[in-house]
């Protein structure tokens, strides 16, 4: 109950300052917004935007300094709170994700079979011996890697300057060949696998509406559940082009190399996902929404106009020019691989409103994960369930949701973003290895006697 | 048969686990979560003792010796996610909606963690083997015996169970410093283990129904543990 209070109190106190959605750095004024009486505790960061706060809605923070300090520990709880809802919250899109690749692994043959590699893994592994195997892997996946962080500056470079136009057209037809070609090359495989016979005007007639539907979404508006399913898919779907074209152990070097680079463009002090995080925030724009998932709204353009509410509309969508979409390019993979802070969705703040306690509950607050960490979780857990063992799949899924879950705990901790593959990749690659190398023995053995532990 | 007794078997198997899983633990992310660790958990567990029966290779044919180490093991990290839970419960109250289930009812936590250990040990142990059920091929159609596929299933959905009351049993012993509870949750966590030694000589009747009747006064006593009743029990079924 005392949580309750707080929460109300919190509400009205910074409930009427419309104004303050003006200010810069949408992220960090949720923040702000939430630890209104946040003692001195407080990072330097947030402090001076507070002090921003209080010129433009002086009002409202006059009265939150009355709060006592136990106030911001309650508002911290509920920060924690809102975590645990967060965690779930991008818990079943992970895992839907994670359950589209392995069911299609298991169920089409076309995704396991290794006939063809990309352009960027020009060794193939054909050879017998081990040490060949090994450098082979190790050329290939720096390879890949040279591209993607080639890619990611050449973006990064792209939106220092404003073009815009130019990564909006770029993903506008990266998606467009996922949702068409991509999509229609799977729908065939899908219907070779199960025998069923398909005559191609119905083909075409599907395909078109398929995708049309999905650039809609994904590029303007549409239904969030579709929205969110559309980004799913095509998550599911580069990860299955991923498990097919690259080579066995390239697959695994890949992974490890990139959770290392992740890690290296999001928290080092020149890293390119700061650089393009701190960028967007300066501008005051979404941090690429075009390539991250985000289990709320993140625009708001039209529902903004139905009442007398004032919405956060963060940006209208011609200011951000780009929406959320996914791209078969690299680039932006590493990009989208981060989590994101909790981010204001479209919220409701009347004053009214503010002193139910029910209003506290539709308030949504988004949190976002990268594409990219969908698809390299789900190569992951697809590539461990191509050899048939499902306490390997099972083992690897467990563990990546555990690193998920302690990545959101370092989030609610560090309040930035972070790199969502490291601890999840991590966690994933040990668990495959030595499930496959030594539990699986075990347990095959305890299964063949049906003797239960 | 094959996809039929698929089918079977996992209801068998998963069913009732899965129905305490969206009656009980979805409506809270705290729970799921929990739940997930618990089952994180119990995975450590096996991959120490997988460790440790690929270490010892003279014994490695000898299932008794694995098997009772595991189940040593398993208990140890019960131990270790109690002391975990224990101590991260302030914590926790304050991340979940019905902060006063969770402070008042200590066994919540418990179940839940329970449950994770036994859902995932029942995967483990059964997964393989129902995908295996599926086809081509049947079981008991030239040699073994077709009983296989639902005897592996029924054990595993008492051993999913038995996990949930000796969590239940084994917590509420640990906060009140009970050494012979304690004992009796690993003795006859051994002594189901052991009772399935017997199965490669397919007497499933003599392990079955043991274990079924283990499971059932487990179940009982963990029911009274968490301070059920007769009375409590019947008016549980009363239409309010």
């Amino acid at each position: 109950m005392e949580l309750m209070d707080g929460h109300v109190a919190t509400k009205t106190s910074s409930g009427q300052g419309n104004s303050r959605h003006a200010l810069p750095n949408d992220n960090k004024r949720r923040d702000r917004r939430d630890h209104p009486s946040d003692s001195g505790d407080a990072s330097g960061n947030r402090e001076t935007e507070r002090n921003e706060q209080s010129r433009t809605s002086g009002q409202s923070r006059r009265h939150s300094i009355d709060i006592p300090s136990e106030m911001s520990r309650h508002e911290e709880e509920e920060e924690l709170k809102y975590g645990a809802k967060h965690v779930i919250k991008l818990f079943a899109p992970v895992s839907l994700c994670m359950v589209v690749v392995v069911a299609t692994i298991n169920t089409v043959d076309f995704y396991s079979v290794k006939d063809m590699y990309l352009v960027y893994t020009p060794f193939h592994e054909e050879s017998s011996e081990t040490t060949t195997k090994v450098w082979n892997a190790a050329a290939n996946s720096l390879i890949l890697m040279c591209v993607i962080v080639i890619m990611t500056i050449l973006l990064i470079l792209l939106y220092k300057y404003r073009c815009y136009k130019t990564i909006h057209g770029w993903l506008i037809i990266s998606s467009l060949m996922l949702l068409s070609i991509f999509s229609y090359l799977y729908l065939e495989e899908v219907l070779r696998a199960y025998d069923i016979p398909m005559d191609y005007p119905t083909l075409l007639f599907g395909m078109w509406n398929f995708g049309v539907m999905g650039m809609i979404c994904i590029h303007w508006q549409g239904p969030l559940k579709l929205q969110q399913a559309y980004l799913i898919f095509i998550a599911a779907l580069m990860a299955l082009v991923f498990i097919k074209y690259l080579p066995e152990w390239t697959t695994w070097a890949v992974l490890a190399v990139i959770s290392i680079w992740d890690l290296i463009a999001v928290l080092m002090p020149k890293g390119p996902l700061r650089i393009l995080v701190e960028t967007a925030q300066e501008r005051n724009e979404q941090i690429f929404p075009a390539l991250i998932y985000s289990s709320t709204y993140m625009y708001t353009s039209v529902t903004a106009a139905d009442d007398s509410s004032t919405r956060t509309s963060n940006t209208s969508p011609d200011e951000h020019g780009f929406t959320r979409d996914w791209v078969d390019n690299h680039e932006e993979r590493a990009a989208r691989r981060r989590v994101d802070e909790p981010q204001t969705g479209g919220r409701s703040t009347t004053g009214n409103q503010a002193n139910q306690p029910s209003a506290y509950d539709e308030e949504e607050r988004g949190v976002k994960l990268g594409l990219g960490d969908f698809i390299f979780y789900s190569v992951l857990v697809g590539k461990a369930s191509s050899y048939g063992d499902w306490n390997t799949t099972l083992a690897c899924f467990v563990a990546i949701l555990i690193g998920l879950c302690l990545t959101l705990l370092l989030l609610a901790i560090f309040q930035k973003a972070l790199p969502a593959l490291p601890i999840s990749i991590t966690f994933g690659l040990v668990f495959y290895f030595i499930t496959k190398q030594i539990v699986t023995p075990f347990s095959d053995s305890l299964s063949n006697e049906q003797v239960f532990i | 048969m094959t996809v039929v007794e698929f089918l079977g078997c996992m209801f068998l198997a998963f069913g009732p686990p899965f129905f305490m899983f969206i009656l009980t633990i979805a409506h809270d992310p705290v729970r799921i979560i929990i739940l997930i660790a618990a089952a994180f958990f119990w995975l450590l567990s096996l991959l120490i003792s997988s460790f440790w029966w690929f270490i010892v290779y003279p014994l490695r044919n000898d299932l008794v010796f694995g098997v009772i180490f595991s189940v040593i093991f398993q208990e140890f990290f019960r131990g270790v996610i109690y002391s975990i839970l224990r101590r991260a419960q302030i914590g926790l109250t304050k991340l979940t909606d019905d902060t006063t289930t969770l402070i008042e009812n200590k066994h919540i936590l418990a179940y839940v963690s329970g449950l994770g250990f036994g859902i995932i040990s029942g995967a483990f142990s059964l997964i393989n083997v129902l995908a295996d059920s599926v086809g081509p091929g049947t079981m008991g159609l030239k040699s073994g015996t077709e009983m296989f596929f639902i005897s592996s299933s029924t054990i595993t959905l008492c051993f999913i169970l038995l996990h949930t009351f000796w969590g239940v049993i084994f917590f509420d012993a640990m906060d009140k410093k009970n050494t012979l509870v304690i004992t009796a949750v690993v003795v006859s966590h051994l002594l189901v283990s052991c009772l399935t030694l017997l199965n490669r000589y397919q007497v499933y009747y003599y392990t079955i129904v043991p274990i079924a009747i283990i499971c059932a006064l487990t179940g009982l006593f963990a029911f009274k543990t968490a301070g059920g009743s007769y009375k409590g029990f019947k008016s549980s079924f009363v239409y309010r």
